[in-house]
């Protein structure tokens, strides 16, 4: 047997003691994409976000429109950071339905009043039964939606100013 | 964050920090990198019915719970959901409960969230392609330490 193979065992281990180092010093809590996209919104029927309101469908994403669907609560702080960028696409002719998580009627109204109100539909979720079946793992979310009620494009965590442009590139590319 | 920045502003204390706390230093950044990129805060409203409480059948019961050790949480990504306390654990806690309660199988389930999550939300690595490495690698090597074993017991013996 060769010498130098014998090197080979403790190249190995070093290599296995690197990769471990690696990942116990990166960064944990990696952004988890949703895996529906390109697949049609699963089916749901949640009942209105606030009191005396329509309710949120599956139905309500095809009508052959692009839309955006909002996963938002009002207990959530970076939902409140994104309200003005929200307000802003709502106001160029953007429709937003909203799927508010483990919320209140009375605190979505107050949510609102303080910072506006962009969502067209306010569907009230409140077991994360339909954040699940998103694919979505926290608020806020925001799904690009196309007309037939396909889902397009995933943005995770609240829209900043800079991140108008792409929602609308993504809406173009819905249409 | 009030902490760290007593920490910054008594200099004399950080020449010190600086030679011997390494370990500290690492504990804080590794702190520090470890934040949430999702603030997810709590919501006010108690958790599902079912996300703490056990289904009455103790044969569905334990499908439930075998299979909510094996799901990995999605905010605190370290954790089962049976071990969470993340309020969206609670929520996926409770969906498993409900839909073995209404007779759907546990693998069912599991592949209807890696539909949505991907593989990276069971913690049970299927058999196929991709992760046959895993399972044939340990065999493979025993083979090899057998079969160079082999070769050292028999030049001693020469």
């Amino acid at each position: 047997m060769k010498r130098s193979l014998l090197w080979a065992p403790l190249a190995v281990f070093i290599l296995f003691l690197i990769i471990f180092m690696t990942g116990l010093l990166s960064p944990e809590g990696q952004i988890i994409r949703s895996h529906m996209i390109g697949k049609p919104l699963p089916n749901f029927a949640l009942p209105a976000g606030l009191r005396n309101s329509a309710g949120l469908r599956t139905q309500d994403f095809q009508q052959g429109k692009p839309k955006l669907l909002n996963v938002f609560a009002s207990w959530c702080v970076p939902c409140a950071a994104e309200a003005p960028q929200l307000m802003q696409l709502a106001q160029s002719g953007v429709t937003i339905d909203a799927v508010a998580i483990r919320d209140r009627p009375e605190d979505i109204a107050n949510f609102l009043a303080r910072y506006g109100n962009p969502y067209r539909k306010i569907g009230s979720d409140r077991t994360s039964s339909i954040q699940l079946a998103l694919g979505s793992s926290g608020v806020p979310e925001t799904f690009v939606i196309d007309g037939n009620g396909i889902i397009r494009y995933q943005h995770i965590g609240d829209i900043r100013p800079e991140n108008i442009p792409e929602i609308f590139a993504e809406l173009a590319k819905a249409r | 964050m009030p902490f760290l920045r007593t920490q910054q502003s008594h200099s004399p204390q950080r020449a010190s920090f600086a030679r011997g706390n390494w370990g500290i230093a690492a504990m804080i950044g590794l702190m520090i990198l470890s934040a949430p990129a999702l603030v997810r805060a709590d919501s006010d409203l108690p958790p599902a019915p079912l996300a703490n409480s056990q289904l009455p059948d103790p044969k569905q019961e334990a499908k439930a719970e075998a299979l909510m050790e094996t799901i990995r949480c999605l905010v605190c990504q370290g954790q089962s959901i049976a071990d969470s306390d993340a309020e969206l654990a609670g929520d996926m806690r409770a969906m498993v409960r409900t839909r073995i309660a209404a007779g759907e199988s546990p693998e069912h389930i599991r592949s209807w969230l890696v539909a949505r999550y991907g593989r990276w939300v069971s913690y049970k690595p299927p058999v196929d392609a991709m992760t046959a490495p895993l399972w044939i690698a340990p065999l493979l090597l025993l083979v090899v330490g057998a079969w160079l074993a082999r070769g050292l017991f028999k030049r001693r013996r020469n």
